[in-house]
C-alpha cells in the first residue's frame, strides 16, 4: 500500500489530501468536496494537464496568438506537446476555438486558440 | 582596422570630456572625442550627487577651489543657453555638536577664500526654519545659497550635442587601449583601429592615471572611491528642498539628502576605496549605511519609498586635487584627471581652461560661425495645456503616452533616439527624456520603448541592449 | 468639453464589467478610457487557464475571459478610446486626457469608476544589492515580452517572489524552453495560489525556498548569477547560508501595488495598508461620485471577483448618476480589521442604504491553521466561520446581510477578525 500527500487544485481552497492506493482501490481524505475526491484519483492514476501557450501569427494584426489544448492532456506529454507548438505559426484571422494542432502529439485532442487576432 | 586622423581628441565621454569638446569646438580645429560605451555620460557622470557645489568645501589655492567656484558661476546661463535643468536650491551644512562649532567656521572661511559668495552661518532654529525635516540635534549650520542641483544625464548630453553640432565628432564602442607618442603627437590604440591625433586630452576619469602613465613619467595613481545612493519615489521629493550635507569628514562630504532636479529625493554617498574600478555594484552594507547616516541629518526619511539604488565611481588620485592642463614630460598631451567630486560642478570650467589651452597650443583660432545655443527637449509636462495641445496636434507621437508613471510620450522618446548623438540603447532613451525611471522602473514601458527603438533605428528586437554591447535585452525569439 | 455620464478610467476586466453593468443599469451615457492599444487589460498577457470558474463555470484563459467582456461591451455598444491616457483628474470630476487622435481634451463626467488596476514592485523597493545588468525583468514585463511579443526574455532564469505571476512565468518560461533553477520567497509561506505551486512549480521540479532572498545581483552587461541566502525572522539575511546561481536572467514577483496616481491627484482618503482608496459599500470613494473596483482598489488573486465587485460599482455609479447625491438617511459604521485580519473592502457600510447582501473582502496578516473568522456588532458576536488554513495569499470574504442589522438600530461598530478555538 502506497500513501501520497498532495493539494488539491480544483479550487483556490487547496486541501490537502491523503491518498492512500492499494491497487485498484483509492482512498482519498482530507477533500471537502466532490471534487478533491475526483482530483487525487486522477492525480494519482492518469494525470492529466491543460497545456497553453502562444504561437506566431502572419499577416496578423498582433503577433502572436494565445492557444490551449482543448481539454487536458496527460501529463507525461506536455513537452512532446510544447514541440508540436513551438514549431506552428498560423494564418491570420483566428479566432477562438480555432484549431491551430489538430491531434496534437497524438493525444487526439487539439490545440486551439484563445483569443481573436483579425488579418490585417 | 579602422583608422582617423585628428588635431586633438579628447579621451572620455563623460561631463568633464563633453564639456572640453564643447568648448574645443569653438576653434578652428578638426576634433574628435572618443568613449569606450555606446553613449556619452556612461560612467562616473550618470552615478553620483548631481549636486552643484557652492565651492567650500576645496582647500584654498587648490585647482578644485577654482574651478568649483568658477564652474558653479557659469551654470545658470549655460543651462539657459543649453537647455538643461537646473535649480540653485541652496545648500545646508548641518554641525551636529557644539563641539565641531570650530569645523563649521573653519568651512565658512574656506568658502570665503575660496569666493564662494553670500555664505551664512546660522543657528540650528534657523536651519530647522528653512527645512521643518532638520534633525533636532543641529545646533548650527553653513547656508550656502549659491549650492545647486542639476541633472547631471542632461547637462551632459547637452554639452556633448552642442559639441556634435559644432563640429566635434564622437567615437563610441571604442576603448583606447594603448597611447604612443608619434612624429605628429600621438597614435591611440583601440581594440579595432588606430587614431592619429596631435593633441590628447585625457578626461578618462577612473582610468585617467592608465591613460597619463602611458605617455609621462610623472605617474599618477587613482583610487576609484566607490559611492552607493538610494533614490526615492517622487512622493518622497519634497521631503527637504535644500540639498542637506552633514560636516564632511574623512572620506568625503557624509551622505547628503536632496531633492533632484525632478522631483525625487536622493541620498548617498558611502565612501569606500575598492581597487576594481568596475566594481559598480551596490551593497547590502552600504544601502543600510546610508539609511542609518542619511536618518541623522534628516527626521523620517521615507525610506520605504526607495525606488532604486545604484553607485558610482569618483576618480579620487594621491594628491587629493585635480589635475588639470598639460603633462610636463609629454607635450600635446593634456590631463582632465582625479576629478572627482565636485567635478561636475567643475566641468564647464574646466573644459574653458582646457579647451583654451589646446588652441593655444595649435595655434588655433576661434570659429567665425559657432553656435553655442542648444535646443533641449521638449517637456510636454511644462507646457501649458493649451500649448501641449497644439503639440499634440502638429506632433500627434506626442500625444502616446509610453512611460505612465513619468509621463514620458512616444514623440520624446523618438526625439532623444533621432537627435544629434541620439540614443541608441534603453539606458540612453531613460537618461534623455526619463523614460523608466519613475516609480514602477521601466516595468510597463520596457517592451513598447524596445519597439519603438528597433522601429526608429531599423534594427532587431534582439539586438536592442540595456546599455554596452552584450548587455542585450532579449534572448532570441520564442 | 465633452460630457459624459459615467467616465471609466480602464478596459481591463474591472473597466469592462463595470462598464456593462452600468448599462444594464439604465446609464446610456459611458466612455471606457483604456491606456494600451487593446481593451481586456492585463489578461491578454496570463494566456494560462485557471480564470472564471466562478462567473462563467468553466476554466478559461485569460484572453478568452476578457474576450467574454469585451463581448459583452461589444454588444451593448459601449463607447471606448484606446490609446488613451488619463493624465489628471479633479474633485470637479472633470478628466483630462491626452490620446494622438484628440491631443489633449478634458471630459465632464457625473460619475467616474476608477479601474486602473496595479503594477508590479520593482528591484529599487526591496533595494536588492549588486549591478544593474540586463537580464532583471518585473515577471509580468518578461511575461508580455514572451506571450504578446514572442520573445525569449532569459535562457536561465532565478525567480524572487512565489507570487502568482512568479509561479506562472517559471511554468511558462519552462515550457519554452528555458532552465528555472529556483524559485526564492523572503515569507516562511508563498503568496501565491496553492493550485500554482502544485501545478507551476512541482510539476516541473522547480525548488521553491521560502524564506529565502536575492542578496547579490552578478553580470556587468547581462546578468551572468545571483546568490540567494535564507533569512531569520527579522527577514534579514543569515550569513554562511549563501547560495550561488548561475543565470542570464532574474524574475521578480515580489508584490503588487494598486497604481492611484490618478486618486491621489483628487486627493481622495486611501488605505495604507491596501494602498487603494477608502470605500464605502456603494464601493465609493471618500470623493462622492467616484466609484473605484478591481486592483486598484485592492489587489485581488481571481479575476472573477474582479469582476464581481466592478459590477457592483458599475451598477452603483449608475444609480449615483441617476438619483444625484439624495441618500436619505444614513447610518455609516466602520468596519474593523483585527487580529490577523490585515484590512476590509468596503471600509464603511451604510446600514440604512446598503443592499440587502455586502460581501466584505479582507486578506489575513500570516498564514494560520484551524481558525474562526468571526464577526461582531458592537463586541457581540454575530457569526463565525471554521476554516482549516489561512492565508495571505488567499483573499477571504464575509457576507454582511442587512436583516442582520435590525437588533442594532445604534451599532457603532463591525469587526472582523480572526479567532483561536
Amino acid at each position: 500500500m502506497e500513501t501520497r500527500e498532495l493539494i488539491c487544485i480544483g479550487c483556490p481552497l487547496g486541501c490537502p489530501l491523503t491518498v492512500r492506493i492499494d491497487g485498484e482501490n483509492v482512498e482519498v481524505s482530507g477533500n471537502t468536496c466532490k471534487r478533491g475526491d475526483d482530483y487525487a484519483r486522477k492525480e494519482v492514476l492518469s494525470p492529466t494537464r491543460i497545456v497553453t501557450s502562444s504561437v506566431h501569427v502572419k499577416n496578423g494584426e498582433l503577433e502572436m496568438v494565445s492557444v490551449k489544448t482543448k481539454e487536458d492532456i496527460p501529463k507525461g506529454k506536455i513537452f512532446e506537446i510544447m514541440e508540436e507548438i513551438r514549431k506552428t505559426t498560423v494564418n491570420a484571422p483566428v479566432a477562438i476555438g480555432d484549431v491551430v494542432i489538430e491531434n496534437c502529439a497524438g493525444t487526439g485532442i487539439p490545440v486551439i486558440a484563445t483569443k481573436n487576432v483579425a488579418a490585417v | 582596422m579602422k583608422e582617423w586622423n585628428f588635431d586633438a581628441v579628447i579621451i572620455g565621454g563623460g561631463v568633464t570630456g563633453c564639456a572640453i569638446a564643447r568648448e574645443l569646438s569653438r576653434y578652428e580645429m578638426h576634433a574628435a572625442l572618443i568613449e569606450r560605451e555606446e553613449d556619452v555620460c556612461s560612467g562616473t557622470s550618470k552615478a553620483n550627487s548631481a549636486i552643484v557645489h557652492a565651492g567650500h568645501d576645496a582647500v584654498p589655492g587648490s585647482v578644485k577651489a577654482r574651478f568649483n567656484v568658477e564652474g558653479n558661476c557659469m551654470m545658470g546661463e549655460l543651462a539657459e543657453d543649453l537647455d538643461f535643468e537646473f535649480d540653485r536650491n541652496g545648500s545646508l551644512i548641518l554641525c551636529f555638536a557644539e563641539e565641531d562649532r570650530p569645523a563649521l567656521q573653519e568651512l565658512y572661511d574656506k568658502g570665503v577664500k575660496n569666493g564662494v559668495p553670500d555664505l551664512k552661518i546660522i543657528t540650528g532654529d534657523e536651519a530647522r526654519a528653512m527645512e521643518p525635516n532638520v534633525s533636532d540635534a543641529v545646533v548650527a549650520a553653513l547656508y550656502a545659497p549659491t549650492g545647486g542641483i542639476v541633472c547631471p544625464f542632461g547637462l551632459t548630453i547637452a554639452l556633448a550635442e552642442n559639441a556634435c553640432d559644432n563640429g566635434v565628432e564622437f567615437i563610441f564602442n571604442e576603448e583606447v587601449k594603448k597611447v604612443v607618442k608619434t612624429e605628429k603627437g600621438y597614435d591611440l590604440e583601440t581594440a579595432d583601429g588606430v587614431v592619429h591625433t596631435t593633441y590628447v586630452i585625457n578626461a578618462a576619469g577612473v582610468y585617467a592615471d592608465e591613460i597619463h602613465n602611458m605617455v609621462s613619467e610623472r605617474k599618477l595613481h587613482i583610487t576609484p572611491r566607490k559611492g552607493d545612493y538610494c533614490l526615492l519615489d517622487k512622493e518622497a521629493g519634497n521631503h527637504v528642498r535644500h540639498t542637506i550635507f552633514q560636516l564632511p569628514g574623512k572620506l568625503g562630504k557624509g551622505i547628503l539628502v536632496t531633492p533632484t532636479i525632478h522631483g525625487n529625493l536622493l541620498t548617498g554617498p558611502t565612501a569606500k576605496n575598492i581597487e576594481d574600478k568596475e566594481a559598480t555594484a551596490t551593497t547590502a552594507e552600504e544601502l543600510a549605511e546610508i539609511m542609518e547616516k542619511g536618518s541623522v541629518s534628516v527626521k523620517n526619511v521615507p525610506f520605504r519609498q526607495v525606488i532604486t539604488s545604484f553607485s558610482g565611481l569618483r576618480a579620487h588620485e594621491d594628491g587629493d586635487d585635480f589635475i588639470v592642463g598639460e603633462a610636463e614630460d609629454a607635450p600635446g598631451f593634456f590631463d582632465a584627471a582625479g576629478i572627482e567630486s565636485p567635478g561636475l560642478t567643475s566641468a564647464p570650467a574646466i573644459g574653458v581652461y582646457l579647451a583654451k589651452k589646446v588652441a593655444e597650443k595649435a595655434g588655433a583660432k576661434k570659429k567665425a560661425e559657432w553656435n553655442g545655443k542648444r535646443k533641449g527637449f521638449v517637456r510636454p509636462e511644462k507646457l501649458s495645456k493649451e500649448e501641449r495641445a497644439a503639440l499634440i496636434k502638429e506632433r500627434p507621437e506626442y500625444g502616446t503616452i509610453i512611460c505612465r508613471c513619468e509621463g514620458v510620450s512616444e514623440g520624446e522618446i523618438v526625439d532623444a533616439i533621432n537627435r544629434t548623438l541620439g540614443a541608441v540603447s534603453l539606458d540612453g532613451i531613460k537618461r534623455r527624456v526619463r523614460q523608466g525611471m519613475g516609480r514602477c522602473q521601466a516595468g510597463f514601458c520596457t517592451p513598447r520603448t524596445m519597439e519603438i527603438l528597433a522601429r526608429e533605428r531599423g534594427m532587431e528586437m534582439e539586438d536592442i541592449c540595456k546599455n554596452a554591447p552584450g548587455s542585450n535585452m532579449l534572448t532570441g525569439q520564442k | 468639453m465633452a460630457k459624459h455620464d459615467i467616465v471609466i478610467i480602464g478596459g481591463g476586466p474591472a473597466g469592462l464589467a463595470a462598464a456593462v453593468a452600468a448599462r444594464k443599469a439604465g446609464i446610456q451615457d459611458i466612455l471606457i478610457l483604456e491606456r494600451d492599444g487593446c481593451l481586456g487589460g492585463i489578461l491578454n498577457q496570463c494566456i494560462h487557464n485557471g480564470f472564471g470558474l466562478h462567473t462563467f463555470k468553466e476554466e478559461l484563459t485569460g484572453p478568452e475571459y476578457a474576450a467574454r467582456y469585451i463581448e459583452m461591451a461589444e454588444a451593448e455598444k459601449i463607447p471606448y478610446k484606446l490609446n488613451t491616457m488619463v493624465i489628471d483628474i479633479n474633485k470637479d470630476k472633470e478628466v483630462t486626457v491626452i490620446n494622438k487622435e484628440d491631443g489633449l481634451t478634458t471630459i465632464q463626467a457625473k460619475a467616474i469608476i476608477l479601474a486602473m488596476g496595479c503594477r508590479e514592485r520593482p528591484r529599487g523597493a526591496l533595494n536588492i544589492p549588486g549591478y544593474r545588468p540586463a537580464g532583471i525583468y518585473s515577471a509580468g514585463t518578461a511575461q508580455r515580452l514572451m506571450n504578446i511579443e514572442g520573445f525569449s526574455v532569459g535562457r536561465e532564469v532565478v525567480i524572487l517572489g512565489s507570487g502568482d505571476i512568479g509561479l506562472i512565468m517559471a511554468r511558462r518560461m519552462t515550457l519554452e524552453g528555458a532552465k528555472v533553477k529556483v524559485v526564492a520567497e523572503l515569507m516562511p509561506y508563498s503568496g501565491g495560489l496553492k493550485r500554482n505551486i502544485v501545478q507551476c512549480l512541482d510539476d516541473y521540479g522547480i525548488p521553491l525556498k521560502l524564506s529565502h532572498t536575492v542578496v547579490n545581483i552578478e553580470g556587468k552587461e547581462r546578468v551572468t548569477g545571483i546568490t540567494i541566502a535564507q533569512v531569520g525572522p527579522d527577514r534579514k539575511p543569515i550569513p554562511g547560508t549563501e547560495e550561488h546561481y548561475s543565470c542570464d536572467t532574474l524574475l521578480l514577483s515580489v508584490g503588487l501595488i494598486p497604481e492611484n496616481e490618478l486618486s491621489r491627484s483628487i486627493g481622495i482618503d486611501m488605505s495604507r495598508i491596501t494602498s487603494g482608496p477608502e470605500v464605502n459599500d456603494q464601493l465609493e470613494t471618500s470623493a462622492e461620485g467616484v466609484f473605484a473596483c478591481g486592483n486598484v482598489l485592492h489587489v485581488h488573486d481571481l479575476v472573477d471577483y474582479v469582476s464581481e465587485e466592478a459590477t457592483l460599482a458599475g451598477t452603483n455609479a449608475a444609480e449615483y448618476v441617476k438619483s444625484g447625491e439624495e441618500k436619505g438617511n444614513t447610518h455609516v459604521v466602520e468596519l474593523k480589521a483585527e487580529n490577523g485580519v490585515r484590512y476590509t473592502v468596503p471600509q464603511t457600510l451604510d446600514i440604512n442604504n446598503m443592499q440587502e447582501k455586502v460581501t466584505v473582502r479582507f486578506r489575513v496578516a500570516d498564514v494560520y491553521k484551524d481558525r474562526y473568522i468571526s464577526v461582531y456588532y458592537d463586541g457581540v458576536q454575530i457569526s463565525k466561520k471554521k476554516k482549516k488554513v489561512l492565508a495571505p495569499g488567499e483573499m477571504e470574504q464575509v457576507i454582511l446581510k442587512k436583516d442582520s442589522f435590525g437588533e442594532y438600530p445604534d451599532l457603532k461598530n463591525i469587526v472582523i477578525c480572526t479567532e483561536v478555538e
